[in-house]
């Protein structure tokens, strides 16, 4: 039966053009899966370090120790916790942190999106020069200044405050630039001109015009802003010289210490849980630094 | 900031509208100038005059509490027959190398690979940038373990396949290898961001076209891909030649356990001192403030040098 019904002419149009659509289909399905399991294996890579170090907060340094390594979640991190609590201040660095990285942004945001509004929209004597002026800044690197902002630290006495890390840091260059470029866009001028017509000042033009207009690109500088300054390592490394009052970078790096004394165990709680709040503030601006991370490449 | 500052293009002739009240005179502007004067004064404080400052450190003798004495030329002098200066040139280099180019090829290659998949495109994305997210200290000591000699995932995994263990930290290879895996491991996936958005400026019909006249896909990337991301390519070269020069975070947490002599020393035989930890180790270990300001000079000029020589190999010559 089935013999004949190939043999018959008619009925063999129809699966000679389906095998070869469906080899087609199957050909692109295949080189789809084979694409999914290559980012995948992309993701494991990405993600492994992150899994290890909650494992590892899990046992105790012995444990760590022993081949082979273990892949399994141990049943001591509230041991870890406890002796990393004994070993820093946790929530005296954290709270540092929090109010350095917290002070930062939202002066940056400020000061920044300020001077952004006036370069972006505003003419006035010595632009050009104040403008070009700023983007040469960008371009020194930070530990050519280092020495002299230690000195003048130590000389206005805020070594070892929390001041000496917020300060310098209130507004910068990149963000000004970032925030121009975004205004110059986003801003239409009759906007600003209706707005004048009406009698609005700089101020309310700035703060009523302006500032909700770019929420997005404002949105971006503060996450940028506030993970580069939780992040920061070698400044308050600097600057912090008193050990009982430091940021959490500097606070975990204190523990990394004295070779064969680490403990490996209260060392990765310590580094897991400093990543929780900046894990947070990435996944509540993700799309935002996501979407605008290429423009400054491709613009 | 620690993660990379999306550095711009020079800066674009700014078109000067005209200006609404050619008349008026300077102070009628007041309030613009106060707008940005934030920026203006910091700068001035904690940029101008520590930059001026330290070219006229660099010609003195200061320990940072004593008297300054004038020296001359000759902490220059000395920084070019410093032995341990250039040889962290050498070390900051070959980290360089060994954590760039693999990242651009890895980068290069993820961002291809998201460019064609139609799902899960964000949650791919989210993924790989989180390794830029996190902190460098906690990355380090993340990575100190997983390179640990006795105990670390890379040498259990030798172990596994019957390959002897390498003392990673130990080795002035080892080291080096494992400071770019951890550079390597957190740029990549916010390079290869950076790579997609230029992959999706590049219209569809040229790769229409090409398939057109039977170009493979390989051809098609060399042919069509390649050219077109070469500013793209220039930025993140630019980007990741200013940033890894200047790395300190990474081989200082990464070796502090293991140095020998201060934590700035950068690990055994000082293999992985780069040229910043060098500069950190002569200004506040030793307390030579006007050396420490000659080497931040020096280190200068190696960054320019170095990245004027990137932008001139992937800039072809008669393009802009």
């Amino acid at each position: 039966m089935a013999v004949t019904t190939q043999t018959e002419p008619a009925p063999t149009e129809p699966p000679r053009t389906e095998p070869a659509k469906g080899t087609r289909i199957r050909g692109t399905q295949r080189r789809g899966i084979a694409l999914h399991v290559s980012l995948l294996f992309g993701v494991l890579l990405s993600a492994f370090p992150f899994y290890w170090a909650v494992i590892m907060s899990t046992h105790t340094s012995t444990e760590i120790f022993s081949y082979p390594p273990k892949l399994l979640p141990g049943s001591h991190f509230g041991d870890n916790l406890s002796k990393l609590f004994d070993s820093i201040d946790f929530f005296g660095s954290m709270f540092n942190s929090l109010l350095v990285a917290v002070s930062v942004t939202f002066l940056v945001l400020f000061f920044d999106s300020l001077a952004a509004f006036v370069f972006a929209k505003f003419s006035f004597p010595g632009r050009r020069t104040l403008f070009a002026m700023m983007m040469a800044i960008f371009m020194v690197p930070a530990q050519l200044a280092a020495i002299p902002q230690f000195v003048i630290m130590a000389k206005l006495g805020w070594i070892g405050s929390m001041t000496s890390l917020i300060v310098p840091a209130a507004a910068n260059a990149f963000g000004i630039f970032w925030m121009r470029q975004y205004m110059k866009s986003a801003i239409h001028d009759e906007l600003l001109d209706a707005s004048k017509i009406d009698g609005a000042s700089f101020l309310r033009q700035y703060w009523h015009v302006a500032l909700p207009v770019v929420r997005p690109g404002l949105a971006f500088l503060g996450i940028f802003t506030f993970m580069g300054q939780w992040n920061d390592y070698a400044w308050p490394l600097i600057a912090l010289t008193n050990p009982d009052n430091v940021t959490l970078q500097v606070a975990l790096s204190q523990l990394n210490g004295v070779h064969g004394t680490t403990d490996y165990g209260m060392v990765m709680t310590g580094a897991v849980l400093a990543l929780i709040p900046l894990l947070i503030v990435f996944a509540i601006g993700a799309k935002q630094i996501i979407a605008d991370l290429g423009k400054g490449a491709i613009r | 900031m620690a993660t990379a500052p999306l550095v711009e293009k020079p800066p674009a002739p700014v078109a000067e509208p005209p200006a609404a009240h050619p008349k008026k005179g300077i102070l009628s502007y007041w309030r613009l100038y106060a707008a940005i004067s934030p920026f203006y004064l910091l700068f001035l404080a904690f940029g101008l005059i520590p930059v001026g400052f330290s070219l006229y450190l660099s010609f003195h003798r200061w320990d940072g509490l004593g008297s300054m004495e004038y020296a001359g030329l000759s902490q220059y002098r000395y920084l070019l027959s410093d032995t341990d200066f250039w040889s962290s040139i050498g070390n900051t280099l070959i980290i360089w190398a060994l954590a760039t180019f693999p990242m651009i090829f890895l980068a290069m290659i993820t961002a291809v690979m998201l460019n064609s998949a139609v799902r899960f495109k964000n949650v791919y994305r989210f993924a790989y940038f989180l390794p830029n997210v996190t902190s460098v200290v906690a990355v380090a000591i993340i990575f100190g373990s997983v390179f640990s000699t006795n105990f670390g995932l890379v040498n259990a995994l030798l172990q596994a396949v019957g390959l002897d263990q390498i003392a990673w930290l130990n080795t002035p290879w080892g080291i080096k290898v494992a400071i770019a895996t951890l550079m390597t491991w957190q740029w990549t996936g916010y390079n290869a961001i950076i790579f997609l958005a230029g992959l999706q400026t590049i219209p569809g019909e040229l790769y229409e076209a090409a398939r057109m006249d039977g170009a493979g896909p390989v051809q098609t990337f060399f042919r069509i891909t390649l050219p077109l991301m070469r500013p793209v390519l220039l930025f993140v070269l630019v980007i990741s030649t200013v940033t890894g020069l200047q790395s300190f975070s990474e081989p200082q947490v990464l070796l502090q356990s293991t140095a020998n002599e201060s934590t700035f020393s950068g690990g055994p035989d000082h293999a992985g001192r780069t040229m910043v930890l060098y500069f950190f180790q002569q200004t506040f270990d030793n307390n030579d403030f006007g050396y420490g300001a000659a080497v931040a000079w020096g280190i200068f000029l190696v960054v320019v040098i170095f990245s004027i020589v990137n932008w001139r190999l992937v800039q072809r010559r008669g393009e802009d």
